[in-house]
């Protein structure tokens, strides 16, 4: 989680400063913590590149929280009892709370909350590319816990030993919660499997078009990640994209057996020699098509996100007047991050 | 104070009844009673705690990484504030 507040105010001397004899020494001292398997603390010197890429991770992470309340959201109204209302909404309001850990984390390296929001809405900063898929039955919602958070589970416990101290916090939180998100699709699946026929070709439906979004989670493969060998370098990375897809592959495979569904690739099948599953190629080209904004809900997503802001304005604005009527100074000695 | 930017408050959470407060996170909260529910919400969902305090951000003053060294300094030349620096005969018992 976020630090001590005074540490987010406050930069190093070495930020700005041209003293190359200093970034030298700044720059030495900060590899030898990251080889020491030491955390980045935010009033430390680090690299400014270092810095925006976390900035850039971190907001995107933030945002996909943010946005992945929707489609989830889409069913709250329509879930077939008390009980799996009840647990649908917990499930959604823990995504604002991750999405709001995550804020935080962003905010200690010397950003805003409000010029991270204004990106995302402005498109500039983007948010996992699963959200813009619908959810077009009740088993949707079972096959987001299942594969998605399951995906975003395999993804994010590396990131609780990320080089970065705020952002490892923040992720230790939200694992723990997670799983409770992804039991709760797997028992929804289950129920829906062990059903009627009917009820039974719905959950296979939806595992059927989720698999390959799901695997698509994990980023381009390997040798087209941008962005990989230097955060992998910088330990904010642990593995790469290619190694935590075939685990959740590994993972899937004996669940979708006990859940009585299959999973949508004929290639799939375990090799002996390997000892892990192979399974076939993934079509990139939907996955930058998608990313690029021609998923199937990409406008409706943020368009949504645009128009919850908008719609929240007179609650910040009545709190803020609230406070300023009430609590005289309480804006001024909680004063803004510097 | 605009509307959309609040203040940041950081937020200490006493998990039970003898244990200290300890750091959990920040937020942002136009006053502090809103920033206490706003904690409770936020860091509090599965009973993480019996107490929450919050600080406004700004109050907090930190000591500087820069000076780590020379700051805490002091103590490290006075190993005999530590019971193992004195050497006791074998045997001695309850010391």
């Amino acid at each position: 989680m976020a630090t001590a507040a005074a540490q987010r105010t406050a930069r190093t001397p070495a930020d700005g400063a041209p003293d190359t004899v200093d970034t030298a020494a700044y720059q030495h001292a900060f590899d030898a913590a990251v080889a020491a398997d030491e955390r980045i603390e935010p009033r430390d010197w680090m690299p400014d590149a270092y810095r925006a890429t976390l900035v850039r991770q971190i907001a995107q992470h933030a945002h996909s929280e943010i946005i992945g309340m929707q489609p989830e959201a889409n069913w709250i109204t329509r879930a077939p009892s008390l009980r799996r209302k009840a647990i649908l909404m917990a499930k959604v309001q823990d995504e604002a709370g991750h999405g709001l850990y995550l804020y935080s984390a962003a905010e200690t390296l010397g950003t805003s909350r409000d010029e991270l929001l204004d990106k995302l809405h402005a498109g500039r900063q983007k948010y996992s590319s699963i959200f813009n898929y619908p959810t077009l039955t009740w088993a949707d919602v079972g096959a987001i816990g299942w594969l998605v958070d399951g995906a975003a589970i395999t993804n994010q416990v590396p990131l609780c030993r990320c080089s970065y101290g705020p952002y490892a916090r923040a992720m230790v939180r939200i694992c723990k919660e997670e799983s409770f998100h992804q039991r709760q699709g797997y028992e929804l699946l289950l129920a829906l499997s062990k059903g009627t026929p009917e009820q039974h070709a719905m959950a296979q439906d939806a595992v059927d078009r989720w698999w390959w979004p799901s695997l698509m989670m994990f980023g381009p493969p390997d040798d087209e990640s941008q962005h990989s060998a230097q955060s992998m370098e910088w330990k904010i990375k642990r593995h790469s994209n290619d190694e935590l897809r075939q685990r959740f592959v590994d993972i899937c495979v004996p669940q979708a057996e006990s859940l009585g569904l299959t999973l949508p690739d004929p290639e799939l099948r375990w090799n002996e020699e390997r000892g892990q599953h192979d399974f076939g190629p993934i079509d990139w080209t939907e996955f930058w098509e998608v990313l690029k904004g021609n998923g199937p809900c990409n406008e409706q997503r943020i368009t949504q996100r645009r128009r919850a802001h908008d719609e929240g304005a007179w609650v910040r604005e009545a709190a803020a007047a609230y406070a300023a009527k009430h609590t005289g100074d309480t804006g001024e000695t909680g004063a803004t991050r510097a | 104070m605009s509307t959309t930017d609040w203040p940041l408050w950081e937020v200490f959470v006493r998990s039970r009844r003898g244990l200290s407060h300890t750091h959990a996170g920040s937020l942002h909260a136009p006053d502090a009673e809103l920033a206490l529910r706003n904690a409770r919400d936020l860091y509090t969902r599965r009973g993480e705690g019996v107490s929450i305090w919050v600080v406004p951000a700004a109050a907090i003053t930190a000591s500087s990484p820069d000076e780590k060294d020379p700051f805490f300094e002091p103590a490290a030349d006075k190993p005999y504030r530590h019971p193992t620096f004195y050497e006791i005969p074998e045997g001695v018992k309850h010391l």
